[in-house]
Parts: structure tokens; sequence; C-alpha cells
């Protein structure tokens, strides 16, 4: 087990094992997406409330999941370069942090896309919303200060860090905002409870949420491969590899 | 510690000094921070007449009106203090880093989270407990109603403790930078909002007549969480920026 994790921790075995992983990462990503999104746009039944604009959640709820698990997987990765100098993991975590701060600001703007029919407003300050609204600003502050130092392994720490206080932060934050709301408004509106979604409603959803699970592995394996070219490109290993290759 | 050979005391002697140092040292940081303040009140002061300038600017931007005042007020006065805490936390290390304090305190054989933490007690004593005592002041010339001025000092006196505490984790991360404060403010206003729902929340219910003690206890709780779980990430912070 150990061995397994030192093994992945050197680059170049992780360079190799995200060769062969990724193309089929990418094959699933692709085929679930496509299902799911042609299930989901086309044949799923239109929603007796919302008529057809309710489609959106088959982009809107992936990305928010998406948005959630890779702050999680930041923190993780960040505590596992901190305590055991792992770089992959540092690498990998430089090459998340952007596609988690575009899924946020997906799941946001979808987001408000389907409030304007639906609410009549682009915007409301709802609970869930503000949250992912700080979420945003959190991913914005990790990719900011990684850039700050002149260092980039300083940069990298300080990422980590940061990126560990925000993911203690982010319940705390969660459900001060939720309280707050409740106390504001009290249920003019509840999108937390929606009425259980019939079965042909929610499989496309599970499909696309699948994939897009799929698509974050695929994107993070090979923009981790570029990475590792990046900065270890001075490595004998690496200067070898492209020297073979005519 | 009596032992027969002069050798072994002399060995032993150090050890035991380092074990009761801790305490020693935690409150020499204690009161070289605060004695450093008290040489150069201006640094304290500045906070406290940046909270009375932006008070300043609600009215005026707004509307003289004591009514509609009084329902901005308790967000207002909230608000303020959030920005000028950021105002000083961006002072926090910098003096101490560019005169090499904190290598020192970074050699010193103690932990450097606890004192880190004696330097964070001097931050809230001089800037967060005076900005608590000030606000009911300023909640007067935001016609703020009867009846919330205990909340307002309750809640950001140990509201701006948590401020404190996680706010010097962004300082520590950005001290060594060119235009760290700007980062600051970035990196630890998103940290500061359960802090600012819970003590508007609170001065909210003790305006409706309500029970405002049960926010006071969560903001309590957060601090005991910033207590225990900040050091740390402060210190980290700080080893960061200087040797990286």
């Amino acid at each position: 087990m150990w061995a397994f994790f030192h093994k992945l921790g050197s680059p170049r075995w992780f360079y190799g094992i995200a060769a062969r992983l990724s193309p089929w990462c990418w094959a699933l990503a692709l085929a679930l997406i496509l299902i799911g999104s042609v299930w989901g746009l086309a044949f799923a039944p239109a929603d007796y409330q919302q008529g057809n604009s309710f489609r959106i959640i088959y982009v809107h709820v992936p990305a928010a999941f998406l948005a959630q698990s890779i702050f999680m997987a930041l923190a993780a990765s960040g505590f596992v370069f901190m305590v055991w100098k792992i770089k992959i993991a540092d690498m990998a975590a430089a090459m998340m942090a952007p596609l988690g701060a575009a899924m946020t600001a997906i799941a946001l703007l979808s987001g408000s896309v389907w409030g304007k029919p639906t609410w009549g407003t682009w915007w409301q300050w709802d609970a869930r919303l503000t949250s992912m609204l700080i979420l945003l600003f959190l991913y914005l502050g990790v990719m900011l200060i990684r850039r700050a130092f002149a260092r980039p392994q300083s940069g990298a720490k300080a990422a980590s860090v940061l990126a560990m206080v925000g993911v203690i932060n982010i319940p705390i934050i969660k459900y001060s905002v939720e309280w707050w709301n409740t106390l504001h408004q009290p249920a003019s509106f509840t999108i937390t409870e929606r009425p259980a979604m019939p079965l042909e409603m929610w499989m496309p959803l599970l499909i696309m949420v699948l994939g897009f699970y799929a698509f974050f592995a695929a994107f993070t394996l090979t923009r981790t491969r570029t990475e590792i070219l990046r900065r270890e490109g001075h490595k004998r290993w690496v200067k070898e590899l492209f020297e073979e290759r005519p | 510690m009596k032992t027969t050979t002069s050798g072994l005391t002399e060995a032993a002697e150090p050890v035991r000094e380092a074990g009761e140092g801790l305490g020693r040292a935690v409150v020499a940081t204690f009161r070289r921070d605060l004695t450093a303040v008290a040489r150069r009140p201006g640094d304290a002061l500045t906070p406290l007449v940046f909270f009375a300038m932006v008070i300043t600017l609600f009215p005026l931007g707004i509307s003289p009106d004591p009514e509609r005042l009084a329902l901005i007020a308790p967000g207002v006065l909230w608000v303020a203090a959030l920005l000028s805490a950021l105002l000083s936390l961006d002072g926090l290390f910098r003096g101490d880093f560019e005169d090499g304090t904190l290598e020192q305190l970074l050699l010193a054989p103690h932990p450097l989270s606890l004192l880190v933490l004696a330097k964070v007690a001097v931050h809230w004593l001089t800037t967060g407990l005076p900005l608590a005592l000030m606000a009911p002041l300023l909640g007067v010339l935001l016609a703020l109603p009867q009846g919330s001025y205990l909340a307002l000092s309750a809640t950001l006196a140990l509201g701006s403790g948590c401020i404190s505490l996680i706010g010097a984790i962004g300082a520590g991360l950005t001290v060594g930078l060119a235009r760290g404060g700007m980062l600051l403010s970035l990196l630890v206003l998103p940290l500061f909002m359960p802090v600012l729902i819970f003590g508007t929340g609170a001065m909210g219910a003790a305006l409706g007549g309500g029970e405002w003690l049960g926010h006071l206890a969560v903001i309590g709780a957060l601090l005991s969480v910033s207590l225990m779980a900040a050091p740390i990430a402060i210190a980290a912070s700080l080893r960061i920026s200087i040797h990286g």
C-alpha cells in the first residue's frame, strides 16, 4: 500500500499511469455526457410546473457537485503535499483549482439563467447562491495566492494552507448562510425541497453527474501530465522521453 | 535537582529551563508587542479613526433620516468593523517581518503557534476590544435603536477575536508580498462572513426584543474553534513566508 503511494508520488511513474488511464476517462466522460445530455435535453419529460426551463439542471447540478468536490480535492491534495511533500499532489491541485472555479461560475451562471424564468429575477440572495458565491471567492483566493509568490514552492505551500483553512470554513459558511437566509425570508419559495423527481428525469441527471466526474478525472490527469513535463523538464527521464521519439 | 557530579547538573539545567521558558517566552512576546503598540499609539488609533470615518460616510451617502439609518446601522457598524480590522491586520506581522523579529521567533525553542497566539492576543487587545468599546458611540450617530447596544459591544468583542485569529492566517501568508494588503482582503473576507452573519443576527434579535445570547454563543463557539485551529495555520503560513 505504502509502496504504491510512494510510486504514485513519483512524477515519472504518475506520468506513465496517467497516460494509460486518461484515454479511458476521456472516453467515459464523453460517452456519459453525450448520453446524459441527449437524454436529459431531448427525451426526459418536461416539468409540469417549470416546463422546459428545468432542463438546465442537467448542467447546473453536476457543475455544483463538482464545484464542491473539487475544493475538497484541493484541500486533500494540499494536506498530502504539506505532510508527505508529494509533489504530484501539488501539481494536481494547481491544475484542479481553475476547473473548480470554472465549475462554480457555471453553477452560478446557469442558476441565474434558470432563476430568471422561474423566480423572475437573475439574482436572489438565497442561501445556496450566496454560499456558492463565497466558494467562488475562496477559489479565486487559492488561485491568486499561488501566483503571488516569487518562488513557486512558497506559492504551492501557501495555496495548500489556504485550501485547508477554506475547507474547514466551508461547512461553517454554508450553515451560517442557510441560517441567515431563513431568518430574513421565511420560505417564500423552497428550492431545497423539490417534489420527488420521476425516474425518467432523475436518471439522465445521474448520468450527467457521473459524466462530469469522469471529465474532472480525465481533465486533471491530462493537465497534470502537462504540468509534470513543464516542471520536470530539466530532469533526465523527461529529456530521454523526448529524444527517443523521432 | 541535586546530582553528585556537577557536569550532570549543568546538562540538566537548560532542559528544565526550556520547559519553564515556554510560559516566559509567551509572556515576553505579549509584553514586547504591547510595548511596541504603546510606543507608537498612532498605529493602533488609525483603524479606530478609519472605523469612525466609514461610519460617517453612510449618513452622507444614504440619508440623514434617523429611521433609515436605524435600519442599516447594525450591518454598517459590523461591515465597517471588518474593514477596519483588515487595515490593521495588514500591519500585524509586517514590522516584525522587516526587522527580523519573526525569524527570531521561528528560531526560538518554543512552539511558534503559541508565540504567535500572544501576538494575536495583543492585536485583539489593541484593535478589536477598543473597537467594541467605541462602537456604541458610533451607534448613537447612526440612530441605532435602544436595546441593541450591549449586543453590539458583546458581539464585536468576541467576533473581533475571531477576526484577529482568522485574519492573522492571511496576514501571515501575505506578509512577504509586495502588495499583500490587497490580496489579504481577498483571502480573509470570505472567511469572516459567518462572524458577520451571527454578529448582525444577534443585533437583529436584540432589536426585535428576542434572545440574542444564543447568537453570541455561536460567535463564542466560532472563537473557540479559531483559537484551537488558527494558531497552527498562522504558524504554518509564517514559516512559508519566511523561508518558503
